[in-house]
């Protein structure tokens, strides 16, 4: 078996905090492997977010490592992460938030814009080009984070409930078209999601989490068969799947709110 | 059977009247509101009570004129809108200006505190076009005489007719010391909004000296020049003034970006200046920008003090010339020409803020 890509092994993440030391992710491990479509769903405060962060490189671990192989392409930037809709600067044009990422990296402005410009084509934006955020819709914004990420062209695709910011309508639409544009790229991502629907319908594999501290539960493997689409929400064997895994989630979330009160 | 239903269930409504059915028609309203008005006054007047009385008497009328003004507001349509609010935000003040002179013409306030609206024009307009002899100076530097004064002495003859300018003298020392000041004071407020070392070390001084007035370190900043009556002790305090409350505001700006935003600049490869360009100061550039507009007031209310106290030349130092030589329409004329240059001000401000910010709505 080829190497994974992301090897997390044994990470945990302690916050000193004057009532003292708080575990936020316990003894966490997780393989991805290349071209691998994860998704991670728990209650919330079960420390997938912090994860996601410590993966970007954007929070340290206490102790464990985490690893992110990098490809042929040493230029190639590691990861990229979809934040949730604000991350978008809105003091940037729709296509030089898109170029940010190539422009942080020196790439020149000719390239730059070609890239932007395929990406923009891509999920219909090209005539909103030269818009700021302000004059786009909240699915637009967030489709702008998408491709600002997958312009950057990077090893691992890193999604931090890029949709839970969204009405329900424009998520079904966006659904949609991640699982068009993963279909073409077939990039490794990693995706943080509160919705199980959401992350049965795009993932390769479910892990769920606990809360307090945050521990890998289980692992589902999604074997329906690609490519989905929308229409997948309405097949037997997603309904059976959901069922199954809702079994154990349900209990941790109930767990974790009662925790909380 | 359904009649009675009908009527057992018509008692439990209540018709609330439409807006239309309430109202008296227009022409209506306005003429009793004019009756209203003339009988107040008139009886105010005929008891001998309107002078004394007053401010009571105008509080009335204007009580009657916003009554008036909503009336006629309510009937005006849509397209006619803008029109309407114009008309009322320039001509509400004209109507005031008018109330003013008549007053005064009729003899109820004093010329000598409140000079006629008329006089005081005519006090701007007599500061403008005259060149004061006693102390070289004129208000606007006279540009009329640009083209002459070039033909004979060249630039030197130019920039004498400037040197001699109120107007030009206090807008130099405001923009010298706002630029001395707010680019300092915004670095400072950056490095303070990012580091915490430098924000606890710095914060609580900081906070102290913004307090202070800041005409109150004038005497210590006259000590620190070579010239304490020359520029640069005007200048110098107009500077401290706006570095300290830049600073602060700047570090409040920086410190309240959302963290998202750091972490997508840092997740994108922005390191250091890059971060620094690209993200911190755009995110922080609406409270940098409030802060500039503070800071304006500021500036111009030290710069006029400073001009009270110590100058031979500026608006602030014209103005308390006149008082001293108990002229008070050139007073009035001086106090218009503060106003003019901070609404001149605000608003350049504000241009320079549309084209920094196109990304604001």
């Amino acid at each position: 078996m080829a190497l994974p890509k992301i090897e997390t092994r044994n990470v945990c993440k302690v916050y000193e905090t004057v009532a003292g030391p708080m575990t936020a992710v316990d003894d966490f491990s997780l393989d991805v492997a290349d071209n691998e479509f994860v998704c991670i769903v728990g209650p919330s405060g079960c420390g997938k977010s912090t994860y996601l962060r410590m993966l970007a490189g954007l929070d340290t671990h206490t102790s464990g490592t985490i690893q992110i192989r990098p490809g042929n392409d040493p230029k190639k930037p590691l990861n990229s992460v979809v934040f949730q809709e604000y991350a978008v600067f809105p003091w940037k044009t729709v296509i030089e938030n898109v170029t940010f990422g190539l422009q942080m990296r020196g790439i020149g402005k000719e390239q730059r814009l070609e890239t932007a410009n395929y990406w923009l084509e891509r999920v219909g934006l090209r005539k909103f080009a030269n818009y700021y955020p302000y004059q786009i819709s909240g699915g637009m914004k967030q489709r702008v984070s998408i491709i600002r990420a997958l312009a950057n062209d990077p090893e691992v695709l890193l999604m931090d409930e890029p949709l839970g910011a969204l009405d329900a309508q424009t998520r079904i639409v966006l659904q949609d078209e991640l699982l068009r544009i993963w279909e073409e790229t077939h990039k490794t991502v990693v995706y943080i999601t509160h919705s199980l629907d959401e992350a049965i319908l795009l993932g390769d594999r479910v892990i769920l989490m606990t809360a307090h501290p945050g521990r890998l539960l289980t692992t589902f493997h999604i074997d329906i068969k690609r490519p989905r689409t929308i229409e997948t929400l309405n097949t037997p064997e997603f309904a059976e799947l959901r069922g199954a895994i809702w079994e154990q989630l349900g209990k941790e979330v109930t767990r974790a709110m009662e925790m909380q009160a | 059977m359904t009649e009675t239903l009908e009527r057992a269930t018509s008692g439990m409504f209540r018709r609330i009247p439409s807006v239309r059915n309430m109202q008296l028609g227009l022409p209506a309203a306005l003429l009793l509101l004019t009756v209203v008005a003339i009988v107040w006054n008139g009886a105010l007047y005929l008891t001998r009570l309107w002078a004394p009385l007053w401010w009571l008497a105008l509080f009335g009328d204007f009580a009657l004129t916003v009554v008036a003004a909503e009336r006629i507001g309510r009937c005006v349509p849509p397209t006619y809108r803008k029109l309407y609010e114009r008309t009322l935000a320039i001509g509400f003040p004209v109507m005031a200006l008018v109330a003013w002179q008549l007053i005064v013409d009729a003899g109820i306030l004093s010329p000598l505190w409140f000079p006629q609206p008329t006089r005081i024009a005519k006090a701007l307009w007599d500061v403008t076009v005259n060149y004061d002899r006693a102390s070289g100076t004129s208000l606007l530097g006279r540009p009329w005489l640009i083209p002459s004064r070039f033909e004979h002495d060249g630039w030197a003859g130019v920039w004498a007719l400037f040197a001699e300018s109120h107007v030009w003298a206090t807008l130099g020392r405001v923009g010298a010391g706002f630029v001395i000041g707010a680019i300092p004071g915004i670095l400072l407020g950056v490095v303070m909004g990012i580091n915490r070392t430098v924000r606890l070390m710095l914060d609580t001084t900081l906070s102290a000296i913004y307090v202070l007035p800041k005409i109150a370190i004038f005497p210590l900043v006259m000590l620190m020049f070579a010239d304490p009556f020359g520029e640069g002790p005007k200048i110098a305090v107009v500077a401290l003034s706006v570095f300290f409350l830049m600073a602060i505001n700047t570090m409040a700006g920086v410190r309240d970006i959302d963290p998202v935003f750091l972490m997508a600049g840092r997740n994108y490869g922005a390191r250091g200046f890059q971060l620094l360009w690209h993200v911190i100061l755009p995110a922080a550039m609406p409270v940098i920008f409030a802060g500039l507009r503070l800071a304006l007031g500021t500036a111009l209310i030290v710069i006029i003090s400073v001009e009270f106290l110590r100058a031979k030349q500026g608006v602030g130092f014209m103005t308390f010339y006149y008082w001293e030589v108990m002229n008070p329409e050139r007073m009035y004329a001086g106090l218009v020409v503060v106003m003019v240059l901070g609404v001149v001000l605000a608003y350049g401000l504000q241009a320079l803020q549309r084209r920094l910010m196109p990304w604001q709505r």
